[in-house]
């Protein structure tokens, strides 16, 4: 976008397109946070009460009570800041902004549709993980330094939780990585464009149980239920935040539904097909209409996918917290140690065994001329050694970002560079 | 040198220490039902002493009693347990009939059971909702409290209460059943038989639920006993017990003639009697023990709970068609200034929580001398200290909640 901005202005190189580029990539990414909490939580209590046998809320903003959140969002912002006595005062008042922060970062590499995001990066999948993963030092900063003995249950309860359960979730997030070859997640979400039976859920049964293991323990990195520990009511009040109130209080609110966002979206990225629907429509209006006007609509078309996608996620994650008790602590813990951890590691290598073994996947079996195009991609990109080395290891060639796609294709022969290292250690 | 340190186990030891903690839990806590506090020495997650403080909620009502007629103080032993007052109201009320020697028409017996089954039902889903709260599942406290929704809109239209209801009256009840009561509450009951098993599948069975509730907190029957647990808390650790069955003439001529089981396990062969009542067209499908289950855990407690409210509908079925079969006299309330004669009476009753008695002593005159309660969830509440040592955190509301204890009714 920064390019754009240049050209436009006929600045060239300058630091103001990139100033204005990241300025507006910021905002939207800030609406998809906050908008997205307001009707995350719109939706959780809907949702909530639709399983419960009651309406939810009906009166704020009509009949559905869509402005309830907002109303709720003024209520807080006008309640009195508390900070209580015993609090380290600084550490209690940037806890949550950690929290936003790190679930508002996460959305910097995450593509909304091809092309759609805010900072390529190349290493996406690490970064959103990475990123992620600081959250808990909020619920932790909070827990501490709320001066009361139930938060501080709270924060050793997700430090002992978040920190265990980001082992199995790495372990499954390597196997999309390791079969398209990239950590792109751009390049990973073209990869399965097509028919749904292209989405790398399909692509063997290993992935099939990497996929769920992955949604367990993103639900349990997120603090959703049933692994809501940090804030079980019944045992700990409100566990890490039982001394907030006002603002700050529904600031860990955003955190959590935007980090639940992000994780819904990375699933559905690396195993759902990303942007693509189960049925191409979008890329075949994109190429009947052609030109600028096809790929913007098909952009769009492919933000809708994915938003929709990670709303189902979202949703899946309210059900299940809606109808299951919590666990305990030492069942968190051996559920992630006993089951997840030797689970995911199955998931990996028989996913690795499955590449290596060149056995038939869903992926490949649609006609996608994933073999044809990998070819013409290669050529384009100019690394000769993995168009042959491809099927010989067993590794289904990922398929080339759609033709029309230019600005992108320099930054893939970086992004290809580890598919080579990842084969010649195979072989 | 480190290294030397190291070597030494002890010094390892000392390092990995940790600290004692004292925390309070209530009384203002989500999971305390009420007014409870307790006093937790915890080493982390590990809980190694609990000890319950009472007294929050006492409203002297027993002293209040002795200042009162007996038919003035009803409303106050709604307030004890406030989540089945109709048994409380019978409890005092059958107490002050053996005090005046006073019995009772047949249609008020067939009313008495309707309307303490009823309130039993209605306790249970409570229990059995805020069990769920307990242990972070929300839907089942809401399916729980839309069915006994049903049966307050069915009290309210009986005595137009729907919490404190003063209803049954020592004498008989302050009025008959409305015309077509009895209708929908059989209404109720056809469609309340579909519900249980949805209850089933969303507690007694789910996996979650057995593994936060299996094998914690088990009391041996005889430390029931010893403690003098009553109720579902006694007979979840096995002891074969139902006031119903086997308690005063008095209090059992009123299940005369009734078809119900008393829900306990054998304690040799753990399993659950037969059932042989009618259920979905079938005879009643209990839901498996699973293997985890230690008899007079906490998962034992719920499901007794969850069987007898099958048994509640089961007697509230047969007491509808006696009820209709039986014209007449329901009973005569006492005078509002009855005179009780130089006497004393107790009498225990199965109330949901456990064997309510109340004490009562006349002197001639019409306000008693002496009135005590004698309270089931005092006495069950009495097992938590020692059932809650060596215990993670998080069972501590899955011991209590399993106790499912009143404290309206332990304060007084």
């Amino acid at each position: 976008m920064a390019d754009f901005i240049n050209n436009i202005f006929g600045i060239g190189d300058s630091w103001v397109g990139y100033l204005i580029a990241a300025l507006i990539a910021a905002v939207l990414i800030l609406h998809v946070v906050a908008v997205g909490a307001l009707l995350f939580i719109w939706m959780e209590r809907k949702i909530s009460g639709r399983i419960q046998d009651r309406l939810g809320p009906t009166r704020v903003g009509g009949k559905y009570g869509w402005l309830q959140t907002l109303a709720d969002g003024i209520k807080l912002i006008a309640k009195e800041d508390i900070t209580p006595d015993l609090a380290d005062r600084f550490l209690f008042k940037i806890a949550p902004y950690v929290g936003l922060a790190a679930s508002y970062a996460a959305f910097i590499a995450l593509p909304f549709a091809d092309g759609v995001v805010a900072q390529h990066v190349n290493t996406a999948v690490f970064f959103v993980l990475a990123v992620l993963g600081l959250e808990v030092f909020s619920v932790i900063l909070a827990g501490y330094s709320s001066g009361s003995k139930w938060s501080l249950f709270g924060a050793m309860r997700e430090a002992a939780q978040v920190v265990s359960y980001e082992v199995p979730l790495g372990m499954c997030v390597v196997v999309p990585v390791m079969i398209c070859g990239t950590m792109n997640l751009t390049t990973i979400g073209n990869m399965q464009a097509g028919l749904f039976t292209n989405w790398l859920v399909f692509n063997d049964p290993f992935t099939f149980l990497t996929a769920i293991i992955y949604f367990t323990c993103a639900t349990a990195g997120v603090n959703r239920a049933p692994f809501d520990l940090a804030e079980a009511e019944s045992e700990l009040v409100a566990g890490f935040h039982t001394e907030y109130s006002g603002l700050r209080w529904s600031l860990f609110f955003m955190a959590e539904y935007s980090s639940m966002f992000v994780v819904s979206a990375l699933a559905s990225i690396l195993f759902f097909g990303g942007s693509h629907g189960p049925i191409p429509v979008g890329q075949w209006i994109g190429e009947t209409i052609g030109g600028t006007w096809g790929l913007s609509i098909s952009r769009i078309i492919g933000v809708g996918n994915l938003l929709l996608k990670g709303l189902i996620g979202v949703t899946v994650m309210m059900w299940i917290r809606w109808s299951f008790p919590r666990l305990r602590i030492d069942q968190v813990m051996t559920m992630c140690l006993k089951y997840c951890v030797p689970l995911a590691a199955l998931g990996f290598i028989g996913a690795t065994t499955w590449q290596y073994l060149d056995l038939p996947t869903a992926n490949s079996l649609v006609g996608n001329p994933r073999y044809e195009k990998h070819e013409m991609w290669t050529e384009g990109v100019g690394v000769t050694p993995a168009a042959d080395a491809g099927p010989a290891s067993g590794i289904p060639d990922p398929e080339p970002h759609s033709e029309d796609k230019t600005a992108n294709t320099d930054s893939v022969t970086v992004k290809t560079l580890p598919v080579s290292v990842v084969k010649g250690g195979e072989r | 040198m480190a290294t030397s340190k190291i070597d030494d186990p002890r010094v390892i030891e000392f390092d990995v220490r940790t600290d004692e903690m004292l925390i309070n839990m209530g009384p203002q806590h989500p999971s305390t039902h009420g007014v409870l506090r307790l006093v937790l020495r915890t080493d982390g997650e590990v809980v190694s002493d609990v000890e319950p403080h009472l007294g929050y909620l006492h409203r002297c009502a027993e002293k209040i009693g002795e200042n009162l007629t007996a038919r003035q103080w009803v409303p106050y032993t709604d307030r004890m347990d406030y989540l089945a007052a109709m048994n409380m109201n019978l409890g005092w009320s059958l107490v002050i009939e053996k005090l005046l020697e006073y019995d009772l028409p047949e249609r008020g017996r067939h009313l008495r059971v309707i309307i303490s089954e009823m309130g039993r039902i209605a306790s249970h889903l409570v229990a059995m909702g805020t069990y769920g709260l307990d242990l972070g599942s929300f839907t089942p406290f809401l399916y729980g409290f839309r069915e006994r929704e049903k049966i307050l809109n069915l009290f309210e239209e009986a005595c137009g209460a729907r919490l404190t209801y003063s209803y049954l009256t020592p004498g008989g009840a302050t009025a008959d059943l409305p015309v077509g009561w009895t209708d929908k509450c059989r209404q109720f009951l056809n469609q309340f038989k579909e519900v249980i098993p949805e209850l089933h599948t969303l507690l007694t069975t789910n996996s979650i639920f057995v593994s936060r509730t299996a094998g914690i907190g088990v009391m041996s029957a005889k430390m029931a006993v010893d403690y003098g647990c009553t109720g579902p808390v006694l007979r979840g650790s096995g002891v074969y017990h139902d006031l119903r069955f086997h308690g005063e003439e008095r209090y059992t001529e009123m299940y005369e003639g009734y078809v119900f089981d008393v829900i306990c396990a054998d304690p040799e062969t753990g399993e659950y009697p037969e059932s042989n009542y009618e259920f979905h067209g079938d005879s009643l499908d209990y839901p498996e023990i699973p293997r985890q289950a230690i008899l007079g855990d906490c998962w034992h407690r719920f499901y007794v709970r969850m069987l007898e409210v099958v048994q509640s509908v089961r007697l509230i079925e047969q007491a509808i068609e006696k009820y209709e079969a039986t014209s007449g006299d329901w009973g005569t309330p006492i005078k509002l200034v009855q005179k009780l004669p130089a006497k004393e009476a107790y009498m225990e009753t199965e109330a949901p929580r456990g064997q309510m008695g109340f004490y009562v002593v006349g002197n001639g005159d019409s306000i008693p001398w002496r009135v005590r309660a004698r309270s089931s969830s005092f006495c069950n509440l009495s097992v938590t200290a020692p059932l809650c040592q060596g215990i993670l955190l998080a069972d501590i509301p899955a011991i209590v909640g399993s106790l499912d204890v009143v404290m309206g009714e332990i304060d007084r």
